[in-house]
């Protein structure tokens, strides 16, 4: 059984199909990427299968380590196991990102009948994490992503699955706004959470970060459909001849 | 306007019974006070939403209700009844019951050479003198009738001295205590707080109910800063959804004196919280922060009149409002600089959460400037619960009502962490977790 079995979803935002029947099988253990446009769809892709209520399915099924994931609410799909980084984190003055950090891996473990973590015990294995990323411990008392720099914004979403440890991370256009250096810490965290109980899903635009994240799987979103898979090298394809061809094929020359 | 004059006539009455009852009734400098604090009321009356500073609130809805006076001698609660609403970490509480010390429910710690920690009718009896140096100076009672219907009924309150150079750590506590009464029933509680030179103080003025019915609470706090005195004032409204409560501050500041006024508005069906620092000697600083939180049908004003009256003061303003249901919050914010105060810098800012489409809020900035080298700044926003924000915290396994409950408690961390560290901030917390968590669950639908 695949962790996630994407058949045939469709997907509206108002009156405009932005899905228009996408397939997409992932086995725990691999990477993959989806590339494509902008404007393609691969952001809303990665907000429904983290279950924002915004977006209309219109058609399909998802299926998540076998269950329905399109029936489940944005905290399930995360205690199920399902993570997204975002590509715009989201700044929550007033809570300390220890905090959040602390109640979010509480509400999971709560789901998964684990006893709840007290600050004695997260803390050092927060810490832990933090080297991994070469974070500022001064992170951990400021609100959630108040006045982060992008680079910084963009290593606490990986904090965060570092710490959540999922089965499934989508990472929506974690390179942007990335320097080189940025970029490798980020891509070097991701990589040490590799292992082959855990899939992850790299949503990105450009090539750059496959270079640091090998993928297993290539898959070009264009225009609401997946129109072609293939190994890491079609990454580089991509990056040599741009999405152009795809596009008029999609037939969307307007 | 035949009821209005009716209203009052029912006022000149009680007035009548209890003047010649009240407490020190001999001393003819206090007869004075509370017959100008008549005259006052029964020239004006109650005001009306004509009046510019009334504009959002109508007051009608307390001018109608023919409240009666409690008077002393009635049962008190029993302890366990008062004992949930003692804040822990008080040096010091006082008690008052419909208006009226109860020194059996009150506690008076152990305090450092100085200080004075006492009920004003008793302090009056005790040392007239010292009290009428202070007491109805500061209150303008020609800007409000509900001060001079206040100073009208004035018998009793706290008293709190703190003599010079003292500081005094433990914050007092003074508990107002409306019981459910037959009928609609006024209590007009007034306190005196003077910190003379070089003091440090915090007081906390906690107003709750105990049962329901319908009750007005009308209360005036003159608070003394005399010159480098560094004072924490917390005003904590709890009392049920159907109480009225009407509160003033006025604070007189002097030289370089420090003072903070804290707000915190969770009960009462309609809430008047009049703050009205004087910033009288030059160098002072006042911060004026304020958080209220409505649901259902709460109507919640907070009126902010700042004087700059001396050159180099500072005031800051930081108000913010959660509003819910039907409930309608208010922010006024007048600025007053007058001529000679130079160099002031005042800042204003009101922020307010509306989480219904029925909630409202009125937010007026008003400043008047008559010094041509000061800094003033106003702003307010209104937002709802941020879609985004939510989700987030949803995406990461927290539940919808943890997450409301989290975002409403950062919103209203703001202004909790303008106030000290110590057990006035941990009592303040607790009452607003308390009340997010309901807020949260009412906005989900799952209580009522």
């Amino acid at each position: 059984m695949s962790l996630l079995d994407i058949k045939d979803l469709r997907v509206r935002v108002e009156d405009r199909e932005i899905l228009k029947g996408v397939n997409l099988q992932m086995n725990a253990g691999e990477v993959h990427s989806i590339m494509g446009p902008n404007g393609s769809g691969k952001s809303t892709l990665a907000q429904v299968l983290a279950r924002r209520e915004t977006y209309n399915v219109t058609g399909g099924e998802v299926l998540f380590n076998g269950k329905d994931l399109l029936a489940m609410k944005p905290e399930e799909a995360a205690c199920e196991g399902l993570f997204l980084a975002f590509q715009y984190p989201v700044e929550i003055p007033g809570i300390s990102n220890a905090y959040f950090l602390r109640s979010a891996l509480n509400a999971i473990r709560k789901y998964r009948g684990l006893e709840e973590m007290d600050a004695m015990d997260f803390l050092p294995m927060l810490r832990q994490k933090l080297k991994l990323l070469d974070m500022d411990d001064k992170l951990l008392n400021r609100s959630v992503n108040e006045a982060f720099s992008g680079g910084e914004k963009k290593r606490n979403e990986i904090l965060q699955m570092a710490v959540l440890e999922p089965k499934l991370a989508i990472l929506d256009e974690t390179d942007s706004g990335l320097d080189i250096d940025a970029l490798r810490i980020v891509a070097e965290g991701v990589n040490a959470m590799r292992n082959p109980d855990r899939a992850i899903l790299v949503v990105t635009h450009y090539q750059r970060l496959l270079n640091y994240i090998v993928p297993d799987r290539v898959h070009v979103l264009v225009e609401g459909r997946i129109v072609r898979s293939g190994g890491p090298e079609l990454a580089l394809e991509l990056e040599d001849k741009g999405y152009a061809t795809y596009e008029a094929g999609a037939g969307a020359g307007a | 306007m035949a009821a209005a004059s009716q209203a009052i006539a029912k006022y000149a009455e009680s007035f009548g019974g209890f003047e010649q009852s009240a407490a020190s009734h001999e001393l003819s400098w206090l007869r004075k006070l509370r017959q100008d604090g008549f005259a006052r009321f029964r020239e004006v009356g109650f005001p009306t939403t004509r009046d510019e500073d009334w504009r959002f609130t109508n007051p009608g809805a307390i001018a109608q209700v023919p409240f009666r006076l409690v008077r002393n001698g009635h049962s008190l609660p029993p302890q366990k009844d008062i004992d949930p609403f003692r804040m822990p970490g008080a040096g010091s509480q006082l008690v008052f019951v419909n208006g009226h010390f109860a020194p059996g429910l009150s506690l008076v710690g152990k305090l450092p050479a100085g200080v004075t920690v006492s009920n004003l009718a008793a302090e009056i009896a005790r040392n007239p003198g010292a009290i009428e140096k202070h007491l109805g100076r500061y209150l303008n009672m020609q800007r409000d009738a509900f001060g001079a219907l206040n100073t009208a009924f004035l018998e009793d309150g706290a008293y709190v001295h703190i003599a010079k150079g003292v500081i005094l750590e433990a914050p007092v506590a003074i508990l107002f205590v409306s019981t459910e009464q037959d009928s609609p029933a006024v209590n007009h509680p007034r306190n005196l707080i003077v910190a003379e030179e070089n003091s440090q103080a915090t007081i906390v003025e906690d107003y709750v109910s105990l049962g329901g019915g319908q009750a007005l609470c009308n209360t005036v706090t003159e608070l003394v800063a005399a010159d480098h005195s560094m004072i924490s004032h917390y005003m904590i409204e709890r009392e049920h959804t159907g109480a009225f409560n009407v509160s003033t501050l006025r604070i007189q500041q002097g030289r370089t004196a420090d003072v903070s006024s804290h707000s915190v508005l969770l009960g009462g069906a309609l809430v008047r919280n009049n703050v009205h620092p004087v910033l009288a000697g030059e160098g002072g600083e006042c911060l004026i922060n304020g958080l209220f939180i409505g649901n259902g049908r709460q109507h919640l004003d907070n009126y902010m009149l700042v004087e700059h009256a001396s050159p180099h003061c500072g005031s800051r303003q930081f108000y913010n409002g959660i509003l819910d249901g039907h409930a309608h919050g208010v922010f006024h914010g007048r600025i007053i600089v007058h001529k000679d105060a130079q160099k002031t810098d005042a800042k204003q800012t009101n922020r307010n959460l509306l989480l219904s489409d029925s909630a409202q809020i009125d937010t007026k900035p008003q400043l008047e400037i008559y010094a041509d080298d000061v800094k003033c700044t106003h702003g307010a926003t209104i937002g709802q619960m941020e879609e985004n924000a939510l989700f987030y915290l949803r995406s990461r396994g927290i539940d919808e009502m943890s997450a409301r409950r989290l975002l409403l408690v950062a919103f209203a961390s703001e202004c909790m962490d303008r106030m000290k560290e110590g057990p006035v901030r941990t009592h303040v917390e607790k009452l607003i977790h308390d009340h997010a968590f309901r807020l949260a669950a009412a906005s989900l639908g799952r209580v009522a």
